[in-house]
């Protein structure tokens, strides 16, 4: 099979997107929940610089990458925060564990 | 071939992310995609993004994690998911399909030429707002760093005494 260049980056950043998706959905873990988000948005981000190239301003792409990596890594940041806390004060990371919200 | 070599490493670096046991190790396997995910970037000509991608998504955010993981400690069961395994397949396998289809008339297409123009203008000038936007954000990851550090002074004493 002959792909091209944007086939490879297209399947490279679909399959980041399906194994982000997958973390988020399969993993009760919060910190790594938090790395799922990570694969998820980095396979976005490939997304956003092929999408440039291809309509011919790469300028473009780069910039919207450039906004998306600053607001992903505040996310990651946010989170770890979020998790320690509830490290902290509950006692594990088990999502399940989160449910004593209800209460 | 150099790109489906770079391809297969990043998406096993990112399988392996998400299947590794320990939480440091998972951290690692992410720095390594990103690595690559920044390789990627740089051999289609955004060099720029490139080099924010490796210091930021491989460097100040696996050293984030490696900080909350010592903060917070190892705690590494695999457990089983929440939701039912046919469910997650079937909800990942449909959105692969939608998504793949939305991207068919892209994989046909060859790479144009890439047009010289300044990053500079386009960050700057054409998206201000999205900087000036940024800049908030960054505020808030740094209350988000605050959070991070805090020792957590809840007082459990405080239910006996009512």
């Amino acid at each position: 099979m002959n792909l091209s260049i944007p086939g490879i980056i297209i399947v490279a950043a679909v399959a980041l997107l399906g194994i982000g998706f997958y973390g988020l959905l399969a993993v009760r873990n919060l910190i790594k929940v938090i790395v799922a988000l990570q694969i998820l948005v980095k396979g976005m981000m490939l997304g956003f610089v092929l999408a440039g190239r291809l309509a011919g301003n790469v300028t473009l792409g780069q910039s919207l990458a450039i906004i998306v990596i600053v607001v992903d890594t505040i996310v990651a940041v946010v989170g770890l925060a979020l998790a320690v806390q509830i490290r902290q004060r509950i006692g594990s990371l088990d999502i399940k564990t989160l449910t004593s919200l209800q209460r | 071939m150099v790109f489906i070599l770079i391809v297969a490493g990043m998406v096993v670096c990112a399988i392996m992310a998400i299947r590794a046991s320990r939480l440091l190790i998972s951290a690692i396997w992410l720095a390594a995609t990103s690595a690559l995910v920044a390789l990627l970037m740089y051999m289609l000509g955004a060099p720029e993004v490139a080099v924010i991608e490796l210091s930021v998504g491989a460097g100040l955010v696996t050293v984030l994690f490696v900080f909350a993981i010592n903060i917070s400690g190892e705690e590494t069961p695999n457990l089983k998911s929440l939701l039912p395994r046919p469910l997650t397949w079937i909800s990942i396998i449909a959105f692969l399909t939608l998504l793949g289809y939305f991207c068919l008339p892209a994989f046909l297409r060859s790479l144009p030429e890439a047009q010289a123009s300044s990053l500079q203008t386009v960050l700057w000038e054409d998206r201000s707002l999205d900087v000036v936007l940024q800049a908030l954000l960054i505020f808030a990851g740094v209350l988000g760093v605050i959070g991070l550090l805090s020792e957590g002074n809840h007082h459990p004493a405080k239910e006996h005494d009512v």
